[in-house]
């Protein structure tokens, strides 16, 4: 058994779900590889190398692999594949393009989101927004999966792989990358965070989030928003929690003005303490509250912020 | 051009679901159905593109039992021209139902696929994925903008940490995020008009494909259930209890 897990980088830098997707490795069993495949990632590759539990690192370094774009990179992987039992990535945005595609090249099944190895070819994954969790078990030579990182302890940094360049070059007439917007934040990453605090359609505003800012710097949080405060415009779409946008599972996750619709508490319902604060004392999010408090945010916030 | 949209019929979003006793399965068993809120946004963008004199015509298809009709006739009364039923009985996971969509593109020969990035039953987020694969074309996947220009398409993709845009060649396949649009609801007189609208039926035999999967459900169990809360008076109460009882603080 043999696993291969695809790095997941931007903008020259590891990214921490990666250390998740090598936990998940490991517990399959097997020598597990790191594909880290970009153009000039050879610091990517270097910060792999150190992942404890990597046997080795391949590189794919060419221009043609630049923002990872679902064509080449499902070409290059489905090349890869046959020297592996699984191949796994994090179910992050680039996981979830890329991995159906080898899947399908390969004639085999695909698995999202695992949060539990069962053993080699058993899983458990949530399904209905997380609202029943499925077992599954796959029959084919070649697994495909997709691992949701706040299943998985990250593995620590302390290893030193080697690290060997692979020659294949996939060609891509089909796709060209035009341009990326990127969110500016100096906050701690929204699915990594141990503290999250999100606001959600009682904040009224855009403007009223800045009540957020003093909390999120007292608790070093990040903050993330419901899919109603995305919609309503008070915040970009990268900040929404839930089924659609991104699961957490934070030490604390504070949800002020958000009600609790079941697409949202998919994102976050395995947070370790939930506090919701909210002025309607029926909002199904007390069900899942450690502890609520019901009253008017904008009372609460400020004196929150004044006490921490 | 020619649009196909793939629509799914999937328990309602608003239902709380529940899982059978002998844990088989989650309880489907009179229990409100509807079309998969993804694929509304992948019928209204076709008919969007319709509108703006982009496609000439929109064909919906689904897979699945004889009642996904109902989904069929909700797509065609919000403007797709006329639908695909690939009727079976049996559970269809992403593979084989991206390898029928994949022979229902051969036969059609659209210009562009659009489906929703994913049905809110499984979870998966795979058939579009799985079809562009199987087709040979590229993919636009998480998309909240498409532009069509000449036989390119331009599509802005929902990603962590912002927004990305791909340029690909035509014929193209396109999954829906939430942002992409707002979908419309059908009109009554547009519902009656819908039943008239023609309706192939096929099945998987036709299209040669073999359903059976390599994926066995096991067990499906519910969540581990959370704790009932408490209730705190005041903003001195809750911090002292996230310091002193929860430790998190």
């Amino acid at each position: 058994m043999s696993v291969l897990v695809l790095a997941e980088h931007h903008d020259g830098i590891l990214v921490g779900a990666t250390a998740h997707v090598v936990a998940a490795a490991k517990a399959i069993g097997g020598d597990v590889d790191i594909l880290v495949a970009g153009e000039n990632v050879g610091a990517v590759a270097e910060a792999a190398a150190k992942l404890d539990g990597v046997a080795k690192v391949r590189v794919a370094d060419h221009a043609v692999y630049a923002h990872q774009l679902a064509e080449p990179m499902g070409a290059l992987l489905a090349e890869l594949a046959g020297d592996y039992s699984h191949v796994l990535a994090a179910a992050s945005t680039t996981g979830k393009n890329v991995l159906p595609r080898v899947a399908a090249l390969k004639d085999v099944s695909q698995i999202s989101e695992i949060v539990e190895v069962v053993d080699a070819d058993t899983f458990k994954r949530p399904i209905y927004a997380g609202n029943a969790i499925a077992t599954v078990k796959s029959a084919d030579s070649l697994k495909v999966i997709t691992v949701r990182s706040t299943g998985f302890d990250a593995v620590a940094a302390g290893g030193s792989a080697a690290i060997e360049a692979v020659d294949f070059v996939a060609d891509n007439a089909q796709s060209t990358f035009v341009k990326q917007e990127l969110a500016e934040s100096d906050r701690p990453e929204l699915a990594a965070a141990k503290v999250v605090i999100s606001g959600g359609r009682g904040m009224g505003s855009g403007e009223n989030f800045k009540l957020l800012d003093g909390i999120a710097d007292k608790l070093g949080a990040a903050i993330g928003a419901s899919r109603a405060a995305v919609d309503a415009g008070f915040v970009p779409n990268d900040m929404q929690v839930g089924q659609t946008g991104k699961i957490v599972a934070p030490e604390l996750y504070i949800a002020v003005g958000i009600s609790g619709a079941i697409q949202h508490l998919a994102g976050m319902k395995d947070s370790k303490v939930i506090v919701a604060i909210n002025k309607d004392e029926e909002a199904p999010i007390f069900q899942v509250a450690d502890y609520g408090l019901v009253g008017d945010l904008f009372e609460i916030l400020p004196e929150l912020e004044s006490k921490l | 051009m020619k649009v196909l949209v793939a629509v799914k019929r999937v328990i309602d979003y608003n239902v709380k679901i529940r899982v059978k006793a002998d844990h088989s399965d989650v309880d489907l068993t009179n229990v409100k159905m509807a079309m998969n809120p993804f694929c509304e946004i992948a019928v209204e963008e076709a008919v969007r593109l319709k509108e703006r004199g982009v496609a000439t015509e929109v064909v919906a298809v689904t897979i699945g039992p004889k009642a996904a009709q109902e989904q069929l006739r909700t797509a065609l009364a919000l403007g797709a021209d006329r639908a695909v039923h690939v009727e079976t009985e049996e559970r269809v996971e992403s593979l084989a139902a991206a390898k029928l969509l994949a022979k229902v593109v051969e036969e059609e020969q659209p210009q562009l696929v659009i489906l929703g990035k994913q049905a809110i039953d499984t979870d998966n987020n795979q058939t579009g994925q799985m079809l562009a694969a199987l087709a040979g074309l590229p993919q636009g996947t998480f998309a909240s903008e498409v532009a069509v220009e000449g036989d390119k398409l331009q599509v802005t993709r929902e990603i962590d940490g912002g927004l990305q845009t791909v340029e690909l060649t035509l014929p193209a396949i396109v999954t829906t995020d939430l942002r992409l649009n707002e979908p419309r609801y059908a009109k009554l007189p547009d519902i009656m008009k819908a039943k008239k609208k023609p309706l192939d039926v096929k099945s998987p035999a036709d299209l040669g494909v073999e359903v059976a999967s390599k994926l066995t459900l096991l067990k499906v169990e519910s969540p581990a259930e959370r704790k009932g809360g408490i209730k705190v008076g005041s903003v001195d109460e809750l911090v002292d209890k996230l310091k002193n009882e929860a430790k998190v603080l």
